[in-house]
């Protein structure tokens, strides 16, 4: 289901037209408005008058988060405080927050954006809308609330948390489709099967997932528990908050809905553009933004892009989804991991569920990777050699998939902690280790 | 003929068994065999109880990864050379143990040793040729 047919099934010539537009008008209005782009334009000796096609967008600096903080809170706006409407902001793991804003019509084209999206899964104005995405600083809940709301839908802004309520409105009030991130809705699952209740008696045929990186092997563990299309949703909040990108019902990469967001992968070492199909970070600038236009804001997330239109009809460019962050990387005995990838192999294996966790360490100068997964029901025997067969199984596959070797433990179930939100996923003592703590 | 046992993965860490056999307690669950098989890592904790399916229910509660087999009681005859005879049936058949252990309490004057077989139906119409007296659930539960 298309939202607003004319700009999702642009032929691409018009869309980039329209783009170069965009895009010199920004560059336009962050060179009046916001010194620190000012200087940095000058520095690269590039101004607005100089974007004359898309291929002008590789001249432009790049933001990175750093920037946001250096600027905290306020410094990059491109308008008066009085325009602003809504202030959103992300509490980093390290460090200060980044504070993002938006004016009336940001909060115009987030909703039409988030609209886009919903409608991607099929969402329409009959639909019940269970946003499981916090509220609050974080862009999610909101973020998702205003598509629903836009589309007409009837929307339950329950936010994160409280999983057996979440359960129990689901049943009476009749959600059909839920927003929330992949691991709660395999929390919810979990919470569900405890409590006796089948997940497919409930009227719920679609959900969003996003705000942080998952697999396909998930996808498939998330579809089938809830009986459910899930859809890989994707935003940040420096680019507008969820409703960057959006996969449709063919599933097959996420939407960037680039009338408003410029995407590109580069070399995260070098920051060279790659060609499509090539994997790299993601680089987006905000192309309609009024309050906080970012120029080629470096996002540390890792995909891949194509080209070429989807079976849905849709023109925009299509982005692999998040296979990792630049950030996340291990890098153990010099090889790069991602914990995504472990978690695809876990996944492939097939008997697991998705609760693991990577703990790094370093013995003399070698490092250690030890994986510890939870043991399941299904995978469970009284026979000590089938659990340690597991175990080789699993450590094969990791060998020959990644290229690593790594000691795999079975542990209790719940003694991985679980989150409500994001799922910590590795624990790296190597890091410990220069702080001097251990 | 087939009696039921309870295993339980248990990492191996100090206060684990004692948690599970408090839990059983508190439960009045009395616990009439018992075996640890364990590795590095983690145990498998297998039980025969005197009430298998309230034990399964009261450990799933309390969080444990809990399975619940099939296996074989039986009556040993108490002279040497007594296990011998029977070890002897069950290789002559060619049944395969998977793992046995010996039972804590005692029925008559027998002793009584319990058998994980892979083909348990096979194995119990073949000792039943051969005389070997097995135990039923009821028997083993309530010694
Ligand atoms: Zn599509």
């Amino acid at each position: 289901m298309l939202w607003n047919p004319e700009i999702e099934t642009m032929p691409r010539h018009e869309l980039e037209k329209l783009q170069v537009e965009r895009l010199r008008r920004t560059v336009e209005r962050v060179y009046q408005h916001v010194p620190f782009y000012r200087q940095k334009l000058d520095e690269a000796g590039i101004g607005p008058a100089e974007i004359r096609s898309v291929a002008d967008l590789a001249r432009l600096p790049f933001t990175n988060k750093q920037d946001l903080r250096d600027n905290y809170p306020f410094g990059l706006f491109a308008v008066p405080k009085d325009e602003i409407v809504r202030v959103h902001a992300s509490s980093g793991t390290t460090g200060k927050m980044t504070v993002v804003g938006y004016t009336k019509s940001d909060v115009n084209t987030w909703a039409e954006v988030m609209a886009r999206t919903m409608a991607c899964g099929g969402v329409t104005n009959k639909d019940t809308v269970q946003v499981a995405y916090g509220y609050g600083l974080f862009t999610g809940g909101l973020g998702a609330h205003y598509g629903a709301e836009k589309i007409g839908a009837a929307v339950i802004p329950i936010s994160g948390g409280n999983t057996k309520r979440q359960l129990q409105i689901m049943a009476d009030f009749g959600t059909t489709a839920v927003a929330c991130t992949p691991s709660y809705s395999l929390f919810m699952a979990e919470t569900a099967a405890e409590e006796g209740i089948d997940l497919h008696q409930l009227p719920v045929r679609v959900g969003f997932f996003g705000a942080e990186p998952w697999s396909n092997a998930m996808r498939r563990e998330i579809e089938e528990k809830w009986g459910i299309k899930a859809i890989d949703i994707y935003g940040l909040s420096e680019v507008m908050g969820p409703g960057v990108a959006s996969e449709c019902m063919v599933q097959d990469g996420l939407h960037v809905w680039e009338d408003h967001f410029m995407v590109e992968v580069i070399d995260p070492a070098t920051g060279e553009v790659l060609p499509y199909g090539e994997k790299g970070e993601l680089v987006f600038t905000c192309i309609t933004k009024e309050a906080l236009p970012l120029i080629r804001y470096r996002t540390r997330d890792i995909s891949i892009l194509s080209n070429g239109t989807c079976a849905c009809g849709r023109t925009h460019l299509r982005m692999h989804r998040v296979m990792g962050r630049t950030d996340d990387m291990l890098i153990i005995r010099g090889v790069n991991v991602f914990p995504s990838q472990i978690e695809s192999v876990l996944l492939e294996i097939g008997e697991t569920e998705p609760h693991y966790q990577l703990i790094v360490d370093r013995e003399g100068n070698l490092d250690d990777l030890e994986i510890w997964v939870e043991i399941s029901e299904r995978l469970f025997s009284d026979e000590v050699r089938k659990l340690e067969q597991i175990e080789g199984r699993i450590r094969r596959e990791i060998q020959s998939t990644l290229g690593i070797s790594a000691r795999v433990k079975l542990v209790e179930p719940k003694t991985i902690a679980r989150s409500e939100g994001k799922a910590k996923r590795v624990i790296d003592w190597r890091d410990v280790y220069s702080d001097g703590n251990r | 003929m087939k009696v039921k046992q309870i295993s339980i993965f248990l990492e191996n860490q100090s206060g684990r068994l004692a948690r599970v056999t408090k839990t059983l307690g508190d439960h009045h669950i009395n616990i009439r065999a018992l075996s640890i098989a364990d590795t590095t890592d983690f145990g498998i904790l297998r039980l025969i109880v005197s009430d298998p399916e309230k034990a399964w229910g009261v450990l799933k509660e309390q969080g444990y990864t809990v399975s619940a087999t099939e296996i074989i009681a039986v009556q040993v005859p108490d002279h040497p050379g007594g296990l011998a005879e029977i070890l002897q049936v069950l290789d002559d058949c060619g049944i395969n143990i998977e793992y046995m252990y010996a039972f804590v309490g005692r029925s008559g004057n027998d002793a009584v040793v319990v058998f994980r077989v892979e083909n348990i139906d096979r194995a119990i119409e073949l000792l039943q040729q051969k005389d070997v007296k097995l135990l039923c659930g009821k028997e083993v539960y309530n010694v």
